[in-house]
């Protein structure tokens, strides 16, 4: 049933082989499609310029008040590029291997090999865009490393990097509004999904300045939404991120893969206390320089400079010698977890350990640790009050990015036909875990490079859309309306940021960084409990026709408490530990993660039927052009 | 802690708003500004009052999403801080806040401490690029850019484009934030191109847009998150006179 449409062929030919059998359309005609994109990242203004380039009717969408602050703006470290620039053995296939290894063999071979292929491209448009990436003294491009590799392939401007690759998408698209037939409707959510004949023709939304519920028609949506990593509550992600566009695209039929896959990031800065809105990242590329431990003996109240050294353990050179403090995400934050939980935690709630420069500081000078770290001790110090020129950073893991998202085929298409999903929203190249600085360039290559061709190949075979509006369509706004309405008139006593903060809790705890049946089963008691009080208890104030942050809060905690126990039940199901998830049943003699190839080499997909019940769908992974081995990083 | 807050509460863009006062007597000192306005919301929610509408998002200093007057401070009482990156650390227990929307003609207020910042954007599209489509770029190590040009050109590319600018400026002026962008992009080979066109069309839209002219203060330097220089001002209007 679940057809990925992997072209045939070697997987070096696979791309070209489909660009040079995809369907055009005559640059006159294209005028005549309509494309509605919902979401201004990385993903979304990359598509939105490329499509409108091309010549088609674009129309993009946004909750925020400018396409500039979508979230890919956060990325700090870099992206990847097998540009083999440092001469130290790059290549496509390196780097097509590298993330296929990264995310624990759970990815899709020919998606991972044209993200590497697309990567060396999209450098050069980057550059021509003019986003100023790192330069050598020559006037050449730099580059540094990143957690699991072992070159240095990652570009970057300062620890700035997302924000300078989506000024430069941003730049694009909003050129676009001038010169192309583009629309930017900020400050507009999208609710709802409308079908047609069981194919994707548009989109309802709701203008959050004046309530304004509206359907848009289209020939083709695409969603480039982002992840959902602040289900968790505390998490490295922006206040608004959610996961609404597409879980109800996924009420509306789109199948969801592997929900249960979030990353912890393992540099992010620890929870202080119970107030706490957000864990502020601090950049991987500081794993580069930096050394990461705890003491060995905990002793309350000692500064970090004197612990003597042969009481320092620092745990990841110990454990993973040939990667050192540059082991991939998953295993760091693992480990850190472990010393945490041993009692080895440090700072005043002992939530956290080390990330030490003396040493890197008396090796290359202050001046050259400021020079390619500045900014981020600068925003260290404006958050903590602290120095890491003169004392360790404290660290802790926490929730960041979703390997898990919709599921897409080879051409980025869900299982509804004509919606296309881009980005961290869809499921794809990452398998159980993502590298660092694969993240910005997979958004950027799906948005620039892939979905342009793939969007056209089906708009080619699609007759465009007529009308205005449709019955379908009024009746997904009624839907939407009747939504909205329940959640204003409960009038409890709970606030939805309450329910959001319980939610994040049970997913923490239990199905967090690692996970164990028993208390699976509890949260997904937990979790449906909390939804039923959700719909008893949630105070909404005010109306629906001005502007309402709670309302517009309320729904994406639904959203989310839905989605929540999907997540459950996905973590649930897979009964073995691979990457990101860990099952403490599933694990070796030394407490590493123990995959099963035999019942488990594939993705799980899953449908929500009308009823509330989950249909379990399974893509089939096949390892054809790598040989599928342990994952190993000592 | 204790703080009392004199928030200013208008409900929409012509409603007439005014100041009204909370007093918070249960704060932590490492709460973030924001997270107070959080704290201060559920128990208005619970009140059965109208919470109050700000705006914020990445909570870290880089989307540009969030800002306000604090005691007649733009974004911060800290230097070169976004309002989520300041936490009440930076003041006295039993300190009086004045929180208020920024204020400039461009800016319109949308409620509460909201305000509308989509001249900035209207700015760009009139030129903040360089018109490259995909797929034309060439080799990128095929353009060389010194060490410190490229660094100079990030200096000016690090804008965040929250407004911070125009709100501390006596004119309202968005000279910072238009120079920030016309100087990234000159700076760059790449960019110089359009050089011409791109300045005059951009600065002929920031003064359709209603900012008023710079009269080199330097306040705009002195708060921007970003720490971005008046040099580049002083670059814009090189670049404007060469063009016209």
């Amino acid at each position: 049933m679940l057809n990925s449409k992997i072209p045939p062929g070697p997987i070096q030919e696979k791309w070209t082989q489909y660009k040079a059998g995809c369907k055009l359309i005559n640059p006159s005609n294209r005028r005549k499609y309509k494309v509605i994109v919902v979401g201004t990242g990385l993903a979304g203004s990359s598509v939105s310029s490329s499509l409108s380039e091309l010549g088609f009717q674009v129309e993009v969408f946004t909750f925020h008040e400018s396409p500039r602050r979508a979230h890919s703006v956060a990325a700090q470290g870099g992206i990847n590029a097998a540009k083999d620039y440092k001469n130290d053995g790059d290549s496509i296939w390196r780097m097509f291997y590298d993330t296929v290894k990264g995310g624990d063999f759970r990815s899709r071979e020919a998606n991972v090999y044209r993200m590497a292929e697309c990567s060396l491209g999209l450098i050069d448009q980057a550059v021509a865009q003019g986003v100023p990436f790192a330069r050598e003294y020559s006037g050449y491009l730099s580059n540094r490393s990143f957690g699991g590799v072992q070159v240095s392939r990652t570009f970057y401007a300062r620890g700035q990097t997302g924000q300078q690759l989506l000024q430069g998408a941003y730049q694009a698209l909003i050129r676009q509004s001038e010169v192309g037939l583009l629309t930017i409707h900020t400050r507009h959510e999208m609710l709802n999904l409308i079908l047609e004949e069981g194919k994707a023709k548009g989109i309802v939304s709701r203008n959050l300045d004046t309530g304004q519920i509206k359907s848009h028609m289209a020939d083709a949506v695409i969603l480039a939404t982002g992840g959902y990593g602040k289900i968790y509550y505390l998490s490295t992600l922006a206040m608004n991120c959610n996961a609404t566009a597409i879980w109800r695209a996924h009420k509306k039929g789109a199948f969801f893969a592997a929900p249960s896959w979030t990353q912890f990031h393992p540099t992010s800065l620890p929870q202080m206390g119970e107030y706490q809105s957000k864990l502020t990242l601090m950049s991987e590329s500081l794993r580069n320089d930096g050394r990461i431990w705890v003491p060995k003996k905990p002793k309350k109240n000692r500064s970090p400079r004197e612990i003597p050294e042969e009481e320092r353990d620092y745990y990841l050179e110990r454990k993973y010698p040939s990667f050192g403090n540059l082991a991939p995400r998953d295993i760091s934050s693992r480990a850190a977890k472990e010393q945490i939980d041993a009692g080895h935690g440090i700072g005043p709630l002992r939530n956290a350990v080390y990330l030490d420069f003396e040493d890197a500081i008396k090796r290359d000078g202050k001046d050259v640790i400021v020079k390619k770290y500045g900014n981020l001790f600068d925003m260290y110090k404006k958050i903590t009050g602290m120095d890491a020129y003169s004392e360790p950073m404290m660290i802790s893991p926490s929730a960041h990015f979703s390997m898990g998202g919709l599921w897409v085929d080879y051409e980025l298409m869900s299982n509804l036909e004509g919606l296309f999903v881009l980005g961290e929203a869809n499921f794809a190249d990452h398998g159980a875990n993502r590298l660092g600085a694969n993240s910005l360039l997979q958004a950027c290559v799906d948005g620039y490079f892939i979905a342009p061709h793939t969007v056209m190949n089906y708009l080619a075979g699609e007759k465009q859309i007529e009308n205005l509006t449709t019955p379908n369509a009024e009746k997904s706004i009624k839907e939407t309306k009747l939504r909205l309405t329940r959640l204003l008139s409960i009038q409890g006593n709970t606030t939805a940021e309450e329910f959001h903060k319980a939610l994040g809790k049970v997913l923490y705890t239990k199905c967090g960084l690692s996970r164990k049946r028993s208390e699976l089963l509890e949260a997904k008691k937990e979790l449906k409990a909390l939804q039923e009080s959700f719909y008893k208890d949630l105070v909404v104030s005010g109306s629906s026709d001005v502007i309402n942050f709670e309302l517009e809060k309320a729904g994406r905690v639904e959203d989310y408490l839905e989605l929540s126990q999907l997540i459950v039940e996905d973590s649930l199901q897979r009964e073995e530990s691979c990457g990101a998830h860990f099952r403490v049943e599933h694990q070796t003699e030394e407490g590493e993660a123990k995959r099963n190839d035999e019942d488990f080499k594939y993705v799980s997909v899953w449908e929500s039927t009308l009823e509330g019940e989950y249909l379990l769908h399974k893509e089939m992974l096949e390892f054809v052009s790598i040989k599928i081995s342990e994952r190993s990083y000592k | 802690m204790k703080l009392t807050l004199h928030i200013w509460r208008q409900s929409d863009v012509h409603a007439k708003g005014q100041f009204e006062t909370y007093v918070l007597d249960d704060l932590d000192s490492h709460m973030s500004v924001p997270e107070m306005l959080d704290h201060l919301n559920d128990k208005l929610i619970k009140e059965r009052k109208d919470p109050i509408a700000f705006d914020s998002d990445c909570r870290e200093g880089i989307c540009g999403q969030c800002g306000f007057v604090i005691n007649g401070h733009v974004l911060s009482p800290e230097e070169h801080a976004t309002t989520c990156q300041t936490h009440l650390r930076s003041f006295k227990d039993g300190d009086v806040l004045y929180l208020e929307p920024f204020r400039a003609r461009a800016f319109p207020i949308k409620k509460d401490l909201c305000v509308d910042r989509k001249a900035l954007d209207r700015i760009i599209a009139k030129g903040g690029y360089i018109s490259v489509n995909t797929g034309q770029a060439p080799e990128a190590n095929g353009i060389l850019i010194s060490h410190d040009q490229a660094e100079r050109a990030f200096d000016a590319a690090a804008c965040i484009g929250c407004g911070a600018c125009v709100a501390v400026c006596k004119n309202a002026s968005a000279a910072l934030f238009t120079s920030a962008k016309i100087s990234h992009l000159v700076l760059l080979p790449q960019g110089k191109p359009e050089a011409k066109m791109r300045t005059i069309a951009m600065v002929e839209q920031m003064d359709k847009e209603g900012f008023g002219a710079c009269t080199f203060t330097e306040a705009c330097e002195a708060v921007c998150p970003q720490s971005i220089s008046i040099s580049h001002i002083v670059m814009m209007n090189r670049e404007y006179w060469k063009s016209v």
